[in-house]
């Protein structure tokens, strides 16, 4: 009943993928999430590997990604999704497993799962959600808020001096072995969503090969819990967000050596 | 035999006390008796000390844990002030000689030193002490055949350690002689 | 003398190494374990033998990731179990609550040591309120056996997976550092003889011809929270007939000792001991601490003077003896803690004790 499709007269331009559910998204308008969420799924679908993907939902905002993603899914406890999806790669190495999560899942509570389970090179796709907050639990600071981010526990502004600083994650995990491919992208164009999409590809690609961890931060905005409209969280996020997180490959798969042949 | 048969082996870790126990236990579920072995476990790996209580049976065993044993084979002196009083009257307690300034004083028990240390020395391989007061005990104490024993040695040394078989064959023979000899002399 | 027959099968193993064994004979898919004392032979074992007999084992990097890791490879359909010890334990607790939750089966054993805290190695029943009362957070139970010796360190790995699979519910075996660390023979289960299969509602990934399937223990409305609950507590009402208990001497006793896993084996010792006196004692132990064998504890307070509860703690399983016994005869309790184990002796000691008040108050009734 939700579904829309647009044509250009033509042919079809635009419609949901099979591997989304006919459920509207609950999350903010302008919120990054849905558009991540449909990304994800349409990488799903062009790979046709729909039957052989399981994901993992976080505590947070996605929580209930479950309800969008027309796959198999679970949905873990707090910081946990990539130790869940470690359970399932290691009993289920033949399929696509990926963990799904925001920034206060993945870079707070999660933090020692996520560093080993990169540091051990989980054949899995790790998404992270960085939308500096906790959009679910009303607007919190997140380990990633930027320092003097107003949020409803730094209502004076993030002072780093007492909470510490907004945490670089994914160049940190960068640093591991078992990190395969390390990108940070964002969903706030038209040519932004192209890369990332182009990124989950790669992502999956690498899994078929069995490289490791491919990890793909996606830089996005809460205009609710930002208290901003839609329009307004992304120029926050343009001009405040990226400059402390560039956009970009962060880590790329070593070049294969020219065959001497 | 007819009663269970529960023993306490003591020493310093490293001196092969749980071995010999495990020997023994290994020894008498080859002859389809009932056993335990409980060893005192914790941090000290080498040098603290190291007990286990061995219960031979033909019947099911109740508790693993107790008190009071039929023989005690203590190796240093905190284990023989600690289980000296522990043996039930009319039992045994048999200690490695050079270890021990104070000697048991109980005239209600059987009491016998075996000079292990200076025996296994002799053998030029110290390590085998225990096993000589094992052979001492064993012709104190026949609970189990000696064939089984040797069966027993191969299962529970590990397997890089089997070329020392001979030797520690030879360290229980000495034990059981020097028991004997022990004995004609008493 | 020697009966083939006999060494052919039975082994002399330590009780940690037994479960490890009976769990790669039970075909387990994966262990996913944190090294602790005194359980750590556990992960030893399975990364010594799993890479040539099959089966994954990971060192985790915490128990809290090792429980989610169980939730993960559950969920997925396979047969997963950890193990640890009371700290542990305590991590392990929110992964339990999703997994009882989300009704997933898997098996978790507590080897457990002395506590509060960091405490000591030394073996302890410390643990009986947080494994039968549920341990986490919300309205739930685990499926708890005990195990008295090495033989059931081996047996109730098959039983605990039975019966986990069959209730789709997690299952512990509670027992203790000295269970873990003795060594008695033992006979293992058959290699493969436990049934597998994948189920239906496992995330395998998403086959056209059905409905995704999904693992999850949030239910956000209310009404729907509480049908879950009705679930659960319907399953939990199925579960005592899954009861197992043992008893000893009982059909005449007067006395009657309640006591399990090493503690049992202590008790026997009394009972052997209370009965070379002319002591008419018996001793029940509960196999099963969830579901508890009420009905039995229940049926001997009609005939019994007096039960005593032995068990190394402060009095936990007492709390469900004296919940069984509904006041029908006085129900003593005899303890020890933080790792110290009670000798028979003194348990007899306190039946001797217990047993002049008895007659003295018996006395002056009938005076």
């Amino acid at each position: 009943m939700n579904d829309i499709t647009i044509t250009n007269g033509l042919e079809v331009v635009y419609k949901r993928p099979k591997t989304l559910t006919d459920t509207p998204f609950h999350y903010c308008p302008g919120c990054g999430h849905s558009v991540v969420h449909r990304v994800l799924m349409e990488v799903v679908e062009e790979l046709g590997i729909q039957e052989k993907t399981i994901g993992v939902a976080p505590v947070g905002c996605s929580v209930f990604a479950y309800n969008y993603m027309n796959i198999d899914m679970q949905e873990a406890a707090h910081g946990r999704a990539s130790a869940a999806a470690t359970g399932i790669k290691r009993v289920l190495p033949d399929r696509f497993v990926f963990s799904y999560q925001g920034d206060g899942d993945l870079a707070a509570i999660g933090t020692a799962e996520t560093i080993h389970t990169v540091n051990r090179g989980e054949n899995i796709l790790m998404v992270f959600i960085n939308n500096a907050i906790y959009g679910m639990t009303g607007g919190q600071m997140a380990p990633t808020s930027l320092s003097g981010q107003i949020t409803s526990t730094s209502p004076y502004g993030r002072d780093t001096q007492k909470t510490g600083y907004p945490i670089k994650i994914t160049e940190l995990i960068a640093q591991l072995p078992g990190a395969f491919y390390v990108t940070r992208q964002s969903v706030h164009t038209a040519g932004a969503v192209r890369k990332l999409k182009k990124a989950f590809t790669a992502a999956f690609e690498y899994q078929k090969l069995n490289k490791g961890t491919s990890f793909v931060e996606v830089v996005s905005n809460c205009p609710a819990g930002w208290k901003m409209t839609p329009k307004e969280s992304i120029t926050w996020m343009e001009e405040n967000m990226f400059p402390f997180y560039p956009l970009g490959d962060i880590k790329l798969p070593p070049k294969e050596s020219p065959s001497k042949n | 035999m007819q009663q269970p048969h529960e023993i306490i082996f003591a020493g310093f870790g490293g001196q092969g006390i749980l071995s010999m126990g495990q020997i023994i236990a290994y020894a008498a579920m080859i002859e389809g008796k009932e056993v335990s072995w409980m060893p005192s476990y914790g941090p000290e790996m080498r040098g603290g000390t190291a007990n286990c209580i061995v219960i031979v049976s033909p019947v099911r065993i109740s508790s693993p844990i107790i008190t009071r044993f039929d023989s005690a084979i203590v190796l240093n002196q905190p284990s023989l002030d600690k289980f000296e009083p522990a043996v039930k009257p009319g039992g045994l307690i048999l200690y490695e000689k050079s270890s021990i300034i104070k000697e048991p004083s109980r005239n209600d028990v059987e009491v016998l030193a075996i000079p292990a240390l200076e025996e296994a020395q002799k053998l030029n391989k110290k390590q085998v002490a225990n096993m000589i007061l094992l052979g001492a005990f064993l012709e104190k104490r026949p609970l189990v055949n000696y064939d089984n024993i040797l069966k027993a040695l191969k299962k529970v040394l590990p397997e890089r350690h089997h070329h020392l078989i001979p030797l520690n064959e030879q360290a229980l023979l000495l034990g059981k002689q020097i028991a004997t000899a022990e004995n004609m002399t008493v | 003398m020697e009966s083939k027959a006999i060494e052919k099968e039975a082994r002399l193993m330590k009780g940690n190494e037994a479960l490890a064994e009976a769990a790669i004979r039970a075909k387990i898919d994966a262990y996913f374990g944190y090294p602790i004392t005194p359980q750590s032979e556990i992960l030893e074992y399975f990364s010594r033998e799993m890479p040539n007999r099959g089966g994954i084992v990971l060192q985790a990097e915490s128990e809290v990731a090792s429980i989610n890791m169980i939730y993960g490879a559950a969920g997925a359909g396979a047969r997963v179990m950890t193990s640890s010890s009371g700290p542990g334990i305590s991590l392990m607790q929110e992964g339990l609550s999703y997994i009882a939750s989300a009704q997933l089966p898997c098996l978790v054993v507590n080897v457990s040591r002395g506590g509060p805290g960091l405490g000591t190695i030394q073996p302890s029943q410390g643990d009986y309120l947080q494994a039968t009362k549920g341990g986490g957070h919300g309205d739930y139970h685990v499926i708890v056996l005990a195990p008295a010796s090495v033989q059931e360190m081996a047996d109730f790995v098959f039983d605990a997976f039975r019966l986990a699979e069959k209730y789709r519910n997690p299952a512990m075996i509670l027992t203790d550092g000295a269970l873990g660390q003795m060594m008695e023979k033992v006979i293992l289960p058959e290699e493969g003889s436990l049934p597998k299969k994948t189920p239906e509602w496992a995330t395998t990934g998403k086959p056209k011809w059905r409905e995704r399937n999904i693992i999850t223990s949030l239910f956000i409305q209310p009404e729907e929270m509480e049908k879950i609950n009705l679930a659960l507590q319907k399953k939990y009402e199925l579960l005592k007939q899954e009861v197992r208990y043992e008893e000893f001497q009982t059909s005449d006793a007067e006395v009657v000792l309640v006591a399990f896993g090493l503690s049992a084996r202590i008790c026997q010792k009394v009972v052997e001991l209370g009965r070379e006196k002319g002591i008419r004692i018996g001793l029940t132990r509960p196999i099963t601490l969830y579901p508890f064998p009420e009905k039995i504890i229940n049926r001997l307070a009609k005939k019994i003077d007096f039960f005593l509860v032995v068990e190394m703690n402060a009095g936990q399983m007492l709390e469900d003896v004296k919940l069984s016994v509904n006041g029908i005869c006085p129900v003593h309790f005899k303890g020890r803690m933080g790792g110290m184990i009670p000798s028979p002796e003194e348990v007899l000691e306190e039946v001797e004790m217990l047993l002049e008040k008895h007659s003295i108050s018996h006395d002056m009734e009938v005076k």
